[in-house]
């Protein structure tokens, strides 16, 4: 079954790291993907600019409308995702565990819907 | 010669991990503040990081981050104007001595974090943080509360140190019994996190310092255990993993062993039961013993295993033990009682607990029930996040398959 790890983080909690801190924090998630290869769950994985440079766009009523910003303002933002091949949610859950955002915020888990429809 | 930038960086990073404890101490011990000591050396961290791309890593990098430390901790203070310093930078110690002062600080800064005015629960942690270096997430996630509040808790205790006056001195004998139970604890514990998964730097700054605790307690027999027991595991370490895959104790080449070190902790095991005090440290210790005498005997003595374990199990209660004790007693007396016992285990996690599902699969495989010792085997490689365990855990998996075609 695969399941996608959204990575939601506080950006203020990251506003004091500098180059080194980044570059560091890149090997680490590097170790990350590695284990998840080697272990052979590995599907995807994106790392994402902040939201405050996101852009949003829907056709709900009808019309195109685009703007400039995040659907929604809140304190606690994604930043990247992990989608994973594991059995079932305790299997993702001890992956989730390993994952470095852990350490810095909340991993929400959610299993695809696409065997489902 | 310059180096690459990126190694400086390693090295740095090298230096970080195995001194971080040595540094903390000797910069605190003045002044007794560790976290302005933690802020002065991480300052150097950084820069060590600016300079050595240019210059080079210097001869002795651990003086010069301390001479570094030392230089913002004096600048630090002079902006503070609460304190007036009367003295320049000391002479600088050789780090790299055995002999060196550094080991002296450290363990006074171990018994600072452990002296009964700081609350026993925050003891361990604050060791684990301040004298062998690991983050407050780490410590976190061992002792299941959030990273925020350990930070929390452990930037009260350091304040406690400071404002409270703790003497950073290593205590009387008479003050050992009460303190050594959280120093042990924090040096297992370390050894432990960084063996699992670390480069080896933290589990041997670890062996080091049980066995200047041996040293310093030579009659606290939990204190002789403990350095017996992390003497035993370190002897093994170059037959633990083969080919990328985990080599269990009982299948392990033990050529590959260090017999120097086994027969120096099996010396170090029999002066500590003399005291006739059996503790947790010494039963583990008396369980590795068991493991390594096959080296003499060509075969694991299960029987006496078996007995080990009920005695850990019944002093120091752990899921760990407790899974551990029926795969033993699954080879001393069978798959079936084996089976048994780990159904009868009620910790907490235990549906989710790894080993516990790889000892399920091999009880079935002993007694012929391969489909569910597939089931449970598939169970245990799900759950499994360490490669080389992986690897031995479908290692095993196929040989099932072979055997049950």
């Amino acid at each position: 079954m695969r399941y996608t790890f959204l990575l939601y983080s506080n950006p203020a909690d990251f506003a004091h790291m500098g180059p080194e801190d980044w570059a560091k924090e890149k090997e680490v998630y590097g170790a990350y993907i590695g284990a998840l290869q080697e272990a052979g769950v590995f599907v995807d994985t994106d790392w994402l600019h902040p939201a405050d440079t996101a852009t949003t766009i829907t056709l709900k009523d009808g019309e195109k409308r685009i703007q400039d910003g995040p659907f929604a303002e809140t304190q606690e933002t994604l930043g990247g995702f992990f989608t994973i091949d594991v059995p079932d949610l305790d299997a993702a859950l001890a992956w989730a565990e390993k994952c470095p955002a852990a350490k810095h915020g909340k991993i929400e888990i959610r299993a695809s819907a696409m065997d489902s429809v | 010669m310059t180096e690459h930038p990126d190694q400086s960086a390693a090295r740095a990073q090298d230096v970080a991990r195995a001194a971080y404890g040595k540094l903390i101490a000797m910069l605190a011990a003045r002044s007794g503040d560790i976290a302005a000591a933690e802020d002065a050396l991480a300052d150097a961290f950084v820069a060590a990081l600016t300079k050595w791309p240019d210059t080079g890593v210097p001869d002795n990098p651990e003086a010069w981050l301390l001479t570094v430390a030392k230089n913002r901790r004096i600048d630090a203070v002079r902006k503070d104007q609460r304190l007036v310093i009367t003295d320049e930078v000391p002479d600088m110690p050789d780090l790299r001595t055995d002999t060196d002062p550094a080991a002296d600080a450290r363990l006074k800064l171990l018994f600072v974090c452990a002296h009964p005015a700081i609350d026993p629960a925050i003891r361990t942690p604050l060791m684990l943080q301040t004298v062998l270096g690991l983050e407050a997430e780490e410590i976190a996630s061992a002792y299941l509360v959030s990273p925020k509040a350990m930070a929390q808790r452990l930037v009260r205790a350091k304040r406690k140190i400071r404002d409270a006056g703790i003497p950073f001195t290593i205590p009387d004998t008479s003050e050992f019994p009460d303190r050594m139970e959280a120093v042990t604890e924090a040096v297992y514990g370390a050894f432990a996190v960084d063996w699992l998964s670390g480069a080896g730097d933290l589990s041997h700054e670890a062996f080091f310092l049980s066995t200047i605790l041996a040293g310093l307690a030579p009659d606290n027999p939990e204190v002789l255990g403990l350095n017996a027991l992390i003497g035993f595991i370190e002897a093994r370490r170059d037959a633990r993993v083969s080919d990328g895959t985990l080599v269990p104790v009982p299948e392990q080449d033990v050529t590959l062993w260090d017999t120097h070190l086994i027969d120096r902790s099996m010396s170090l095991l029999a002066r500590a039961s003399q005291a006739g005090l059996p503790g947790r440290f010494q039963i583990e210790a008396a369980i590795q013993s068991v493991h390594c005498a096959r080296r003499a005997t060509g075969q694991t003595d299960w029987r006496a295993l078996s007995k080990l374990f009920a005695g850990l199990v019944a002093v120091y209660p752990t899921i760990g033990s407790a899974v551990s004790q029926a795969a033993v007693v699954a080879e001393d007396a069978g798959p079936a009682q084996g089976l048994a016992m780990l159904e009868k285990t009620s910790f907490t996690g235990i549906e989710t607990y790894q080993p516990a599902w790889a000892v399920r699969a091999h009880c079935f495989a002993q007694m012929s029930r391969w489909a569910e010792a597939a089931e449970a085997y598939d169970k245990a490689i799900s759950l499994c996040t360490d490669i080389p365990s992986r690897r031995w855990l479908e290692t095993k998996q196929r040989d099932l398959r072979k055997k049950s075609s």
